[in-house]
């Protein structure tokens, strides 16, 4: 069992508050993505679990043992890091392979396990190669390869893709996925990416300034976001300022939007609070009498995917994103009404 | 038609070099390979000549032992001052930037210090009377004062401490470039600090060890003064019998052919060292 717990853990620099009382619980054999803006404590805290850096506060235990104390080196951890850090002066099956030298595994099975590694990230046939003879993907299928050589407890990734292009970054996460769900190790990567976290996680980690502000599985922070920072920050929603002015009722730019009991409230009756709802989720309407808004065309643009109709409502501009063959029939500076879709609306707090 | 004027401004960036290569460098070392040839003459410094003679001479059990101790010395400094450089400039590119920027300054404010001054600071600090010995009498580690030089030990020292600061310069611009995240990765796969520096860190920076090495080497084989300050005569270098026959015996050709001589060997040496480094790569 290697569970992880995080118990109100702090990391200062000086006055410099970089992790802020953070409290999580990683269950066993779990993937999850801690995410936010840089700058936001989560690489500290991915440093602070592998014990890189140590505690300014709080405790932090795998498998029920108290690991605040224990050195990074005999943690039995397995990471891969932003700039890779492969040993130029090794080989590709002497860098997988160097954990377990350093565990006294003789040479002969250690080139058999490094061989089995390489098997498993797909790339056999390159154990002699030398690093710098690798292409950018290869060295990190390798750094992901030597990470895993000793079967780690936890197998901690710090922005693993960020220097990989996006084609082969989006193949990348589907892999490490699969290979994650395969060998069952509890993994933590670190993201700026919410399309890399909401592909790969169970749960998602959501932070900002050095506390987290959303636990949760990436569809969980999606459809019902905590606060607007999360709402922004994972995918594009439309935030409409306004106030619940009644049982279900929201206005905003003084309309009201009639809310359906489906829809989440996170504010009382009275309250200011803004309105969340995902492009997708909001549909445009080409009688401005029709829907629970209305506002006016003030942008349309096709991308052979999906259609993005831009209308202005108040002093913003509110996003709806549908398919080219629902698109209704509307043109630029035409008035529309405009429909949320039945339980899709969250009120934060302001 | 181009001048000859503008053919020389054509070529005025690549001749520079060249230039001060040939004035500063070749026309002072021909002089001296020239002269390792005259004769001497008792009266008046030397007489052009071409006699091999001062080669000749050299070739002895006792010029030979004395190229010995030189080669030794210097390598054991070179060894010495790199094995103390690279941790140490290891832990300097670790600290803030503006405690390194501290450091470095210290280390170059050393180098403005000449040989002459480094020479005698430590044969008085290491004297009887106003050494370190009183220090450790009063510490309680030694019984009675008493003076550590001249020594062997207080040569080594003194070649040491000549070499460390440009073994340090050296070090410093390759491993304030080597990722931070290397030793890192390695302590995450299971190595400790020592081990993850001595695996990992080390041979990444094995060709700027191999410079700083031949650097400190090649530099501390010139040193004259340290041996005669602070060691016996038995300890004296080839520079030393170079200046000794140069300045003191006014025998010109004589210390021009051992300087010559002293040059072949250690630039062989270097090139072996390279060539070795080479071939394991």
């Amino acid at each position: 069992m290697t569970q992880v717990q995080i118990e109100n853990v702090t990391k200062k620099y000086g006055d410099f508050i970089a992790v802020d009382g953070v409290t999580v619980n990683i269950s066993d054999g779990s993937f999850v993505c801690l995410l936010g803006p840089s700058g936001c404590g989560k690489t500290t805290l991915l440093r602070l679990i592998a014990g890189l850096e140590d505690l300014s506060g709080g405790s932090l235990s795998v498998g029920g043992v108290d690991y605040s104390k224990v050195p990074a080196h005999k943690r039995e951890f397995g990471m891969v890091f932003q700039s890779l850090a492969l040993f130029p002066h090794l080989t590709v099956a002497e860098n997988i392979a160097y954990p377990l030298k350093i565990r006294g595994v003789n040479a002969s099975n250690r080139r058999v396990r490094a061989l089995e590694l390489l098997d498993l990230v797909k790339l056999p046939d390159i154990a002699d190669r030398q690093v710098h003879q690798l292409s950018g993907g290869q060295r990190q299928r390798v750094a992901i390869a030597r990470g895993l050589a000793i079967d780690p407890k936890v197998f901690l990734l710090d922005e693993p893709l960020s220097a990989l292009d996006a084609n082969l970054r989006e193949h990348l996460q589907i892999e490490l996925r699969q290979l994650q769900k395969a060998l069952g190790v509890t993994t933590i990567v670190v993201t700026h990416d919410q399309r890399e976290a909401m592909s790969m996680a169970d749960t998602v980690i959501v932070m900002k300034a050095g506390k987290v502000q959303q636990v949760g599985t990436p569809v969980e922070i999606y459809r019902n976001p905590a606060n607007a920072f999360v709402a922004n920050f994972i995918g594009v929603s439309n935030l409409l300022a306004g106030r619940l002015t009644g049982l279900a009722q929201f206005t905003f730019d003084g309309q009201v939007i009639n809310l359906t009991p489906e829809d989440i409230l996170h504010v009382q009756n009275g309250q200011a609070g803004t309105l969340s709802v995902r492009p997708e989720d909001i549909v445009v309407l080409p009688d401005p009498a029709q829907g629970q808004l209305s506002g006016q065309v003030s942008f349309i643009r096709d991308l052979g995917a999906n259609v993005e109709i831009l209308v202005r409502v108040g002093d913003i501009d509110i996003i709806s994103i549908c398919a080219p063959q629902s698109r209704p029939s509307v043109k630029m500076s035409d008035r529309v009404g405009l429909q949320i879709l039945t339980g899709r609306a969250t009120v934060l707090a302001a | 038609m181009t001048t000859l004027t503008a053919r020389l401004k054509d070529h005025r960036g690549p001749a520079y070099p060249l230039v001060m290569l040939v004035v500063f460098f070749v026309v002072p070392f021909v002089i001296m390979l020239s002269v390792s040839f005259f004769s001497r003459d008792e009266g008046a410094f030397f007489q052009p000549a071409f006699e091999l003679s001062n080669y000749a001479r050299f070739i002895s059990p006792f010029f030979g032992k004395v190229l010995l101790t030189s080669l030794t010395f210097s390598a054991a400094a070179a060894i010495i001052s790199v094995s103390v450089a690279v941790p140490f400039t290891y832990f300097v590119t670790r600290m803030r930037a503006r405690w390194q920027s501290v450091m470095l300054v210290f280390l170059l404010s050393v180098l403005s210090l000449s040989e002459v001054i480094i020479g005698f600071a430590w044969s008085t600090l290491l004297s009887k009377t106003a050494g370190i010995g009183n220090l450790l009498v009063a510490i309680g580690l030694m019984e009675i004062s008493q003076s550590f030089t001249p020594s062997l030990g207080a040569l080594l020292l003194g070649l040491t401490y000549l070499g460390f600061p440009y073994a340090v310069l050296v070090l410093y611009p390759a491993l304030s470039r080597l990722d931070p995240e290397i030793p890192e990765a390695a302590r995450m796969l299971g190595a400790s600090p020592i081990r993850s520096f001595v695996n990992v860190v080390m041979p990444m920076m094995r060709n700027t060890i191999t410079g700083a090495l031949i650097l400190v080497f090649v530099f501390t084989l010139g040193a004259y003064l340290l041996p005669q300050v602070l060691g016996r005569p038995q300890h004296w270098t080839l520079s030393v019998h170079i200046t000794d026959q140069a300045i003191f015996q006014s025998n010109l050709p004589f210390a021009a052919a051992m300087a010559i001589f002293l040059m072949l060997v250690s630039l062989a040496l270097v090139g072996i060292s390279t060539l070795l480094g080479r071939a394991r790569t």
